[in-house]
């Protein structure tokens, strides 16, 4: 499981997707929050979901990492069923997450975020060191602040080392949730940028925002979701930001 | 709390009541001093519900407020010639709501588990207090004294048998819990339900939460008070064990396994668990407790609804 | 001030004559910091595990209590004190594994009022547990170290100063292995955001169980080092069980610096408060020091945030 520097989307992964949901529905309480999501992300591929804040693109990404349980319906991922799985296998089998207000682990250092990742079976001294220095390449302020408590980090900051936290376990796909939220303006481009990069890795990425330009230039596919249904799925190069269906689901 | 047709339960209560009437007339000796136990000790893990069960405060400070009760009337006892009834009630009482009301002002503002913890350790310091200020309160021998008549000073004065005390203890009881019952389903008890069921919520409406909770502490704090005094009447002693916490971990312990949040639970859960030591002591002798404790923890992981909640749901079935 | 011969600091406070005997009270100190590092150690435990999960360990004292009696019969099965200690903890880890796994696995998502009570109730059944199996009479933990040194007047066991320093030891190792190491790292990943150790592949649910465990094996090691200092009875857990909880409150709760500084304050301020009251009467020190800290630091006194 090397992440190889695809340089186009392998045509082989046209017979099943990366990641399939199927049809999935969620309550919180009494609240139904998923009313039969279904989508689907190719190796390699940015997807995005798009909508309004509470239509249940964060309990999307929560129900595919085992975070929340589906009442109904199933998850695939690298062609084994993984509905039901406890969310630390998911991480093992190679799904990273990146939830919405970045949770790192604030009294840690940064070099021992990144651990909580790359501290795993199999993965020797060599490849460790290699994935780190990786990473302190794409950030190099996370290298000069390794030794760091997280919670001082800022939150440009603390985003990034949620990423790369996530990248730690060399996963296949990363569930990356609202990245540019709190975040000002000026870093919409370096998440743009990491998103390229992740890319350029072959790491897929299903990405949910509110920010439609950036979504628009960052991903290949988009979905947009309303109530907790998709409403909408196009290519993002067939949308843009003044689009009819924008306002309407959007509402801006 | 169910909502059930009021005939059905008022005749189901009316039962209940009869049957305990009728007890100590049918019941050798051992038995009928086993059924007031029961009651007596129901009427604790009652007073632990309000905290519990209504309020979401779990509290392990019914052995301060049951010691003090038992204490206070045997000061009163103690101190007057012939032993006057009604001023041990109300020494007893009044002991218990002074215990409550400092316990309360210290613990109310902590949540959930320090309030938890903090009541234990006060019931702690109590006990400490007790065993060691041997002077007043006779150490660790305790106090002994005798059983008061029924007495209305001028009127009549009627030595208590084993029967008529009984009927007094029910009397006791079966109004408490009326009292409780009342008071629940008052406009008072729907703010502690409130508060239990979302405490932040609650003070947003603008309800002084810490005021309720420590009225909700006093109520717990009076009613254990009295379980104490009928204690004290019922075998003439006080001791300091009965202040230990392990006490108001039992009270906890009936009311659990009763059910939280019924009133009735609690004494039913003090007979289920009274009657079980019982029968497990004739097999298992002075070590009842192992098998006892297992079926408890059993009951908390499988049953937390407690026998009400069980039998209930057997019922709607 | 002088230390006279007769080793009293004498004083005038508002014109009182007060006179704290010095030698005393250094003994005291002494006294005071080795049942510190005991009570250390097993509010630790009490702590570490509260701090991850949540739970507050009724039947640590219990642990306590069983840490001894396997040191018991360790003793008289071998003789050796140091077999005893790495008997106990090894044996009180696996009890507390078990106890996890069977009893507060199945209560972790349940209001916090389901596990108090359910270890209260193991707390019962492995008190008269170990009341059956040994019965009431008190037993005995022979010193592996005898021999005294002069202190003052007073002969004082070396015994005490090393069990204070094993103590310290493992207290010292449980920090080096927080602080370094992968699994240091898991638990404390764990103890600050579960869900999110989750989705980072941290095996939580073994996590939960591995800090339950070292957490009754730090009682169990506490039962047998302090097993020479008293009696072991089936009653010892009760005894200490509240004055842990005083120190974890006072000290901040899931705070390991915290339960530590709390644990040698409170056995100090004991101690110094024997010299005047008898002992059963000392304890009520710690409730005042409990009272105070919740009027005026309800976090604890030396709450800092996790760890």
């Amino acid at each position: 499981m090397s992440p190889a520097a695809d340089t186009a989307p392998a045509a082989a992964e046209a017979a099943e997707p990366l990641l399939e949901v199927d049809d999935i529905h969620s309550y919180y309480g009494k609240s139904h929050i998923l009313h039969g999501i279904s989508l689907a992300v190719g190796a390699g591929e940015v997807v995005a979901l798009l909508g309004r804040n509470g239509v249940g693109k964060s309990t999307t990404l929560k129900a595919i990492m085992g975070l929340v349980q589906p009442s109904r319906g199933r998850v695939r991922f690298a062609g084994g069923a993984i509905t039901g799985l406890p969310p630390h296998r998911l991480a093992r089998l190679g799904i990273g997450y990146v939830p919405e207000e970045r949770r790192i682990f604030r009294l840690l250092t940064v070099i021992e975020n990144l651990r909580t990742g790359l501290d795993r079976h199999g993965v020797g001294k060599e490849r460790k060191k290699a994935l780190l220095d990786k990473v302190y390449e794409f950030f190099p302020v996370l290298a000069e602040r390794r030794n760091q408590a997280g919670g001082t980090l800022s939150g440009g900051e603390q985003q990034m080392l949620a990423i790369a936290r996530a990248m730690m376990l060399e996963p296949r796909i990363i569930l990356l949730d609202e990245p540019t939220e709190g975040l000002m303006p000026r870093m919409v481009g370096q998440i743009r940028e990491i998103i390229g990069v992740l890319r350029r890795d072959g790491v897929a990425v299903l990405l949910v925002e509110q920010n439609v330009p950036l979504t628009l230039s960052a991903s290949e596919r988009v979905y947009i979701l309303e109530k907790g249904v998709v409403r909408h799925h196009a290519r993002s190069n067939e949308l843009h930001a003044d689009d009819g269906i924008i306002h309407q689901y959007m509402g801006i | 709390m169910s909502r059930r047709p009021s005939l059905v339960y008022w005749t189901g209560f009316a039962v209940i009541l009869a049957l305990l009437i009728v007890a100590p007339l049918v019941l050798p000796e051992f038995w009928r001093r086993f059924v007031t136990e029961i009651l007596i000790w129901g009427l604790l893990a009652m007073s632990s519900d309000i905290l519990i069960g209504y309020t979401g405060m779990v509290s392990f400070g019914q052995s301060a407020f049951f010691g003090l009760g038992m204490y206070g009337a045997a000061a009163a006892l103690l101190s007057v010639a012939p032993p006057n009834l009604w001023l041990a009630l109300v020494y007893g009482l009044a002991g218990a709501a002074a215990a409550a009301g400092f316990v309360a002002y210290f613990s109310t503002r902590l949540r959930d588990i320090y309030f938890a913890i903090t009541t234990l350790i006060f019931s702690q310091i109590f006990y400490v207090i007790i065993f060691t200020w041997t002077a007043v309160t006779g150490g660790e021998n305790g106090l002994t004294f005798d059983r008061p008549a029924l007495a209305v000073p001028g009127l009549f004065s009627i030595r208590f048998t084993a029967t008529t005390l009984h009927w007094f203890v029910l009397a006791m009881v079966a109004g408490s819990y009326l009292v409780l019952r009342r008071i629940t389903q008052s406009p008072f008890g729907m703010v502690l339900q409130s508060i239990r069921e979302n405490e932040a919520r609650t003070r947003a409406i603008g309800y002084p939460v810490e005021r309720y909770k420590i009225v909700a502490v006093m109520l717990s704090g009076l009613f254990a008070g009295l379980a104490g005094v009928l204690y004290a009447l019922q075998n003439e002693f006080a001791a300091p064990d009965f202040v230990f916490f392990l006490v108001s971990g039992e009270a906890v312990i009936f009311n659990v396994i009763g059910g939280v949040g019924t009133l009735v639970g609690p004494i039913v859960g003090a007979a289920f668990f009274l009657l079980l030591r019982e029968g497990l002591s004739r097999f298992f002798t002075e070590f009842y407790l192992i098998p006892l404790g297992a079926i408890f923890v059993a009951m908390v992981i499988f049953m937390p609804q407690g026998l009400l909640g069980f039998m209930r749901r057997w019922l709607n079935q | 001030m002088t230390a006279s011969s007769t080793s009293i600091w004498a004083f005038e406070i508002w014109g009182f004559e007060v006179g704290v005997p010095l030698q005393q009270v250094l003994i005291q100190t002494v006294n005071g910091i080795v049942t510190g590092m005991i009570l250390a150690l097993v509010a630790s435990g009490l702590t570490l595990i509260f701090g991850i999960m949540d739970v507050v360990n009724f039947a640590h004292g219990e642990l306590f209590m069983l840490g001894a009696y396997v040191g018991v019969l360790t003793m008289a099965a071998t003789g050796n004190f140091w077999l005893a200690l790495i008997a106990a903890t090894i044996a009180i880890a696996l009890l507390g594994a078990v106890i996890y796994l069977t009893t507060l696995r199945p209560l972790l998502g349940r209001d916090p009022l389901t596990t108090i009570l359910a270890t209260f109730g193991i707390s019962l059944v492995l008190q008269n547990y170990a009341l059956w199996q040994f019965g009431p009479v008190a037993r005995k933990i022979a010193e592996p170290i005898t021999g005294h040194f002069t202190l003052f007047y007073l002969q004082y066991p070396w015994y005490r100063v090393v069990i204070a320093l094993i103590s310290a030891a493992i207290i010292g190792g449980l920090w080096l292995f927080l602080k370094f190491g992968t699994w240091g790292i898991w638990i404390r990943a764990t103890t600050q955001d579960r869900v999110m150790a989750q989705a980072m592949g941290i095996p939580v649910p073994s996590v939960l169980t591995t800090v339950f465990a070292i957490g009754a094996a730090m009682a169990g090691a506490s039962g047998v080092l302090f097993g020479p200092l008293t009696a072991v009875d089936s009653s010892m857990g009760v005894d200490w069980i509240l004055k842990v909880f005083i120190v974890v409150v006072v000290g901040g709760m899931g705070s390991l610096a915290g339960s530590i500084a709390a644990a040698l304050m409170i056995s100090l301020l004991e101690a110094y408060a024997s010299l005047w009251v008898s002992p059963a009467q000392a304890v009520i020190v710690s409730f005042v020091v409990l009272i105070l800290t919740l009027l005026f630091r309800p976090t604890g006194l030396f709450a800092a945030t996790g760890r």
